[in-house]
Order: C-alpha cells, then structure tokens, then sequence
C-alpha cells in the first residue's frame, strides 16, 4: 500500500508543481534548465500516475509493479473474491489504459509529424529557391512575413521573400541565428511529447498552460544561443517587426492572446537582459529533476 | 547535368507556366539544358505524377501532363503550416516568432518605435 501512497503522491506533487512552473517567472533567467524541469516533471507524472493505479491493483502479489504485472501476465490469475478486489481491477485497467495512452501518444505523433515533414519537404523542393544573400536558407515567394526551420536529420533553414524586404541585414542575421539554435538543439524533439499531450487532454488547462511555457522557453533559450552571434538588439528590432507584420488575415483562434505579451517578454529580456540564476540555484533545479526523473521507476520496482 | 529536385522544380515551373497539358517532348523542348535526355524528361514527368503533382492525360500514343495543382496552392499550404494557421498547434516546425493582431500589433509598434529612438 506505502508504494501505491507514495506515487499518487508523486503524481499529485508533479501536478501542483508544474501548475506552479506555469506562472513562474525565474524560467525567464534561466530557459534550459527550466526546460529540464519541465521534461522531468512530465515523465515522472506519468510514471506516477499509471504507477501508482497499478501498484494499488497488484498490491496482492506483493512484489512492487514491475515483478507484479509480469506474475499477472504469466499466471493471468487475478482473484475477484471481494467487492474490494473490484476496485483492484478497476485500477488495473485503468492504470494499463492509461499507460498505453502515455506510450501511443507520443508515437503516433512523432509518425504525423514526420509525415508532415516531409510533406513541407517535397514542397519545398518544387517551390522555393536559393538567393545568394542568404546562402544555405531556401526563400519562398510569398509576400508576408515568416522564418522557420523544418527540423530532421538535414534541417531547412526557410524564409519568405516579404521577411527580406521586411529585415535589415544585421536583423536577418539574427532571425537566422535563432532558427540555427532551434536546430542545433534540436528543439523540436523537446516540443514534440508535449504536444501529443496537448492533443490527447485538449480540454486540460494545466496541459495547454504548460504546452505554451515550454513554447516560449524553448524561444528564449533559441534567442539565447543567438545573442552570442548577433546584436540582441537586433534580434529585438526584429522579433517586432515580424510581430507588427501581420500579411495574412488572423483565423479564429489560432493566435493565442498571449502572443504580444510573449513578444514582449522576448523583447525585454534581449534589450534589459536579467542577471542568469545563480549557478547553486541551476544545480539546485537540475538535481530535483533528476531525483524526480529517477524516483518513478525506483517505486515501480519496490515491492510493496 | 543538373540534380534530379533541381530538374523537377524546372518542369514543374515550365508546366506551371504554360495553360494547356504538354508532351514529354514539349517539355524537353523547353528546358533549357539541350544535352538532357528524352528518357530522363519522361522518368521525371513520371516520378512528378506518381507523387501527385501531376495529372496526365493520354493523347494518342503520348501522354500529356498538366499540374494537379497551382503554385500559389501549394505556397499557400506551406505558408499556412509556416504561420501556424492550421489551428492544429503540432510540433512540426518551429518558427522564429508569430504575428500578433489588432491592437496588440499596435503595443508591439510602439515597442519597436521607442527602441529605434533610443
């Protein structure tokens, strides 16, 4: 029962701290670390969560989640003798529910995105083309502002022709330094879980609330790696200008209403930068995150 | 000779650019590079179509290509994907920064005015 007790606990404990991380504002001095947080936080819930469902279920073999569930898969003998075996079989169900939700979930998303990869790919190759002003960045004739990368094993740097007309070159420069860092970090792979979560729990505040933190996080930490090869101050100039350059009409709630206060925030940050976290407060953070990130599956293996 | 994406992107343009259906030899006609190859022309007019770029049509012993569908469409999808306006909000791309509207564009010009002053 203690091990059943413990990982609710861990799963509600992940709960109330990532409801915390969405309205905290040190993540801003110090987005990488923050961003391992929030992985953590995300791993050990679930582990947690379908842990502790399943520990109360097999608690009558005695012999913790994982020796449990394999005694049950061997000997499929689970006894309802009792109304409260009932219960027992209720959580069984529900925790390898949920735990076949957490493992399919972000499998087919990774199958659709990299469906939708390559079709942006085979796109591309028919309709956009080098410029030798931005050499290595494939340009797409379309009048409005965007820059983004299409992240794989060779990813494209891509601008439209309208960011050309709308940038300096010192701002192009920057803007190209960003999307380098996504990258080079492969951001997306850090995107990606997060997002099929969204997708499975649309309804879930807290899920689309840290969705969007991890979102801008993972721009900060890009705007970061830029700063160290362009002028902040360009990159403001323009992150605001891409801002400001709406050449599309806005669909129905496809723009978060955040989306200028998450340009600000960028802004200032770049033109007023915050002193980073000191370096005990990261190692702090770092080390409750591996705690977290090892606790899960030590209590999955504990018998009891 | 030129790359094979590279030669792929040159008939859809000159395909793109024309209004009625053409041969493979009218293509190849077209193309700039006169040392191609009638079979390389046909191979990708074929590669094009089994992707789906392509509708072809017989004509006679010929087949006659045209494109599936406009250029401006298939800009217009990649750039719909580019500024997130799929409304699906997938982790497929990441993207330098979003537009905002209205008013909050306006917060945003202000921003931009001020710190061009300084």
């Amino acid at each position: 029962m203690i091990a059943a007790a413990v990982l609710a606990a861990l799963a509600a404990a992940c709960a109330a701290g990532a409801w915390r991380l969405t309205s905290a504002r040190w993540t801003w001095r110090a987005p990488r670390t923050a961003i391992l947080l929030w992985q953590s936080l995300g791993v050990t819930w679930g582990l947690a969560s379908t842990g502790a469902l399943l520990a109360y279920a097999l608690e009558p073999y005695r012999r913790g989640v994982v020796h449990g569930l394999a005694s049950f898969l061997v000997t499929f003998e689970y006894g309802v003798r009792a109304p409260q075996d009932l219960v027992r079989v209720g959580a069984l169900v529900a925790g390898l529910a949920l735990l076949a939700v957490l493992v399919t979930l972000p499998l087919a998303a990774t199958v659709q995105t990299v469906r939708a990869r390559h079709r942006h790919r085979v796109l591309l190759a028919l309709i956009s083309r080098d410029e030798p002003a931005v050499p290595g960045v494939r340009v797409v004739d379309f009048p409005g502002a965007a820059a983004y990368c299409v992240p794989g094993l060779r990813s494209q740097v891509v601008i439209s022709d309208g960011t050309l007309s709308l940038l300096s070159s010192d701002e192009l420069d920057a803007v190209l330094a960003h999307e380098a860092a996504h990258v080079r970090e492969r951001h997306d792979l850090v995107l990606l879980p997060f997002a099929a979560l969204r997708r499975a729990l649309p309804w879930s505040k807290l899920v689309r609330d840290a969705q969007a933190s991890v979102e801008l996080l993972i721009e900060m930490a890009a705007d970061d790696r830029a700063r160290r090869h362009c002028c902040p101050r360009r990159l403001a100039t323009a992150l605001l200008r891409f801002g400001t350059a709406a050449a599309l009409p806005t669909p129905q709630g496809a723009l978060g209403a955040s989306a200028s206060a998450n340009v600000m925030a960028r802004v200032n940050r770049l033109v007023r930068p915050d002193a980073a976290l000191p370096a005990y407060h990261r190692f702090l953070i770092l080390a409750v995150s591996v705690l977290l990130a090892t606790s899960a599956p030590l209590l999955w293996v504990i018998p009891g | 000779m030129k790359g094979l994406g590279e030669l792929e992107r040159t008939i859809m343009d000159i395909l793109w650019a024309q209004n009625s259906p053409l041969t493979a030899r009218e293509v190849g006609r077209l193309i700039e590079d006169r040392d191609l190859a009638p079979t390389t022309v046909m191979t990708v007019l074929d590669r094009l179509s089994r992707k789906g770029f392509l509708d072809r049509t017989r004509d006679g012993r010929a087949w006659r290509y045209q494109p599936a569908a406009s250029r401006d469409a298939y800009v217009a999808e990649l750039m719909l994907e580019a500024l997130d306006m799929t409304g699906d909000r997938d982790a497929a791309l990441t993207r330098f920064a979003r537009a905002v509207s209205g008013s909050e564009a306006e917060i945003l010009r202000k921003a931009l005015t001020e710190l061009e002053e300084q």
